[in-house]
């Protein structure tokens, strides 16, 4: 199960990578894993805030439908709206063309480093 | 592929000007269309209707019919769906022509008899749940929880408390509760589980506050686990001024065994359908009935079936939601449980007590080859896990060569790989025996031949990411 080092990572399982002040958000290789083949991703509108732990979207899969959670607060500055043609990205490749959207941050979160959530996903198992 | 395994569909077969009926020589004289009817509303195609003999409609159905998988072909465990036999004699009752006959606008005085079956059923459904107040107007389970949740919207709009704005949901909870909340405009708020699987208390404590108007809780909950702390949630929901309404799904596990007043709920809903023997799936028909205390009851939908002496009426409860349904609901299904209630009497309570005796024999067989998540005995159904590195889609794929409908698989959320197992009282011990020993040799067999399960089905196994992915609702 991959867990790139440099991100950082929520107990609901999504990832950020915060560069300035914009977080790129996505859901972590194990979640895709378990979700199965991913068939639609609901994406928020663009301006629209979210506080950290807001549920942000929903993605579903062949088993269930799953809220996804902001792990920052911020605005929505974009969406990967190739997604809505193409789902499967987020199984393919989670962490690099597979991004759900991204959040002009105002607020912080209680975010994981890749060290503690690889713990986490230890105890999970 | 389909085509060669299923059949084509009727309208694709035939030949133009083929038909199957024959028609009596005009006995009036021929009037051009164009003269008695307006231009738009002239046909300008033909309606593209299959033209096909007799004997071909016939085989068509009958080959189709063939095809049918159900509780009357085959054990049928569908977790928390309740599959068990639906009686004949059921079908009886139903069948007697001054049931089958009448219309639903009938005056109340020609449809007595059925206004007592109507009457006699709600009280029925009152001595079973010890809530005073009944109303048989929803026609599924899922509209059975938005009458109840509409219902205590509008207790509180009537009590000029406007806070009222979250209804709380366990992670256990049925997708409809969660959605029945949002179709009731209430902001849905999930609460997490304890190491039993039953709802958190102290979460609970911190999640309920001012703004709460309910908890939707089904006990058992969708683990097969009895809620052991519903007194204790009760009194957390009562001291802040909300309800609990409690999801009755899984009544099948409680008849004459827990009366849901006593653990002070104050409303919940009645799957008759399940429950009560009376024939589903394939999206009904069914009967949502919901059981409400007194401070809900003037609530209640539009009508309700009241007796004044000699005579039976129906009523409209003083602050009525409305309507829910059209006429008396749906009155086959309704007539259906009460044949098979009073066909039990107060024995209804060996229905809930075989029903769990059966899932906890499935349990104890099942346990060591697959994993059970959560310890002790189970009520009327049984969640497990596959043995490690295996699938539960897997698993339910193998069951169909096997010859029973799976399981239901990935459901509650709450456990990976689940598959949740609800063999009902109906069930023999040698059907429950043969069940488990296909399942143990499908834990025992390789992932690679599972992967091409099922073989012997009509289709075999669907892309069911491509069919979400490229949804074609229409051909």
């Amino acid at each position: 199960m991959s867990v790139p080092q440099d991100l950082q990572y929520t107990k609901t399982h999504e990832w950020v990578r915060i560069e300035d002040d914009v977080a790129t958000i996505g859901i972590t290789d194990h979640a895709q894993e378990e979700l199965g083949d991913v068939v639609f991703v609901e994406l928020p509108e663009g301006g629209t805030s979210f506080e950290a732990g807001d549920s942000f979207g929903a993605v579903e899969s062949v088993k269930a439908v799953s809220d996804l959670y902001a792990p920052v607060g911020g605005e929505v500055v974009e969406v990967n709206s190739a997604l809505e043609d193409a789902p499967e990205k987020i199984n393919e490749d989670p962490y690099g063309g597979g991004w759900i959207l991204k959040l002009r941050v105002s607020g912080e979160g209680d975010l994981l480093s890749a060290a503690d959530y690889e713990k986490l996903l230890e105890e999970e198992e | 592929m389909l085509e060669k395994t299923l059949g084509s569909l009727i309208r694709d077969k035939g030949r133009e000007g083929r038909r199957g009926y024959t028609l009596p020589g005009f006995d009036v004289e021929k009037t051009d269309l164009e003269k008695v009817l307006p231009q738009k509303s002239i046909r300008k195609e033909k309606p593209g209707l299959p033209e096909v003999d007799e004997p071909a409609v016939i085989r068509h159905y009958t080959n189709l019919s063939r095809k049918n998988w159900g509780i009357d072909t085959n054990f049928y465990p569908l977790g928390s769906c309740t599959m068990k036999h639906n009686p004949r004699a059921n079908e009886a009752a139903a069948a007697v022509p001054g049931f089958s006959g009448l219309h639903p606008l009938q005056p109340e005085k020609e449809a007595r008899g059925a206004l007592r079956v109507m009457y006699e059923l709600q009280g029925f459904l009152s001595e079973i749940s010890g809530l005073p107040a009944v109303s048989l107007q929803p026609m599924a389970g899922a509209q059975g929880e938005l009458t109840s949740i509409l219902m205590v919207k509008k207790y509180f709009e009537d009590a000029g408390d406007e806070g009222r704005t979250t209804v709380l949901v366990p992670a256990t909870a049925h997708g409809t509760n969660p959605a029945t909340a949002s179709m009731a405009d209430f902001k849905s708020v999930e609460v997490g589980l304890d190491e039993h699987g039953c709802v958190d208390v102290d979460e609970l404590r911190e999640k309920v506050d001012e703004t709460t108007a309910a908890l939707m809780i089904t006990n058992p909950n969708t683990c097969g686990v009895y809620e052991r702390n519903i007194a204790e949630i009760a009194e957390v929901l009562h001291e802040n001024g909300a309800f609990l309404y409690m999801d009755g799904a899984n009544m099948n596990a409680n008849l004459g065994r827990m009366r849901p007043a006593d653990a002070a709920v104050d409303i919940m809903h009645f799957n008759l359908h399940k429950t009560f023997s009376t024939p589903h799936g394939g999206g009904g028909p069914g009967c949502g009935a919901i059981a409400c205390s007194a401070a809900l009851a003037p609530f209640r939908p539009d009508p309700t079936v009241e007796k004044d002496g000699d005579a039976f009426h129906l009523v409209r409860p003083a602050k009525s939601i409305g309507r829910m349904s059209t006429f008396h609901g749906n009155f086959g299904v309704i007539l259906k449980a009460w044949n098979y209630i009073k066909m039990h009497g107060p024995e209804l309570r060996d229905v809930t007590e075989m029903a769990v005796l059966n899932a906890n024999y499935v349990r104890a067989r099942l346990k060591g080859v697959y994993r059970v998540p959560y310890e002790g005995p189970c009520k009327h159904e049984v969640v497990v896990q596959p043995p490690k590195g295996m699938k539960a889609l897997d698993i339910a794929k193998g069951l169909i060569d096997h010859g029973y409908h799976p399981p239901t698989i990935y459901f509650p959320l709450v456990v990976k790989e689940a598959m949740l197992i609800e063999p009902t009282e109906t069930e023999s011990k040698e059907t429950l025996d043969d069940f488990v020993g296909a399942m143990l040799e499908l834990a025992e067999s390789a992932t690679e031949d599972l992967e091409e399960a099922p073989i012997h089905a009509p289709t075999r196994r669907l892309d069911e990411t491509r069919a979400a992915r490229q949804l074609k609702a229409r051909w």
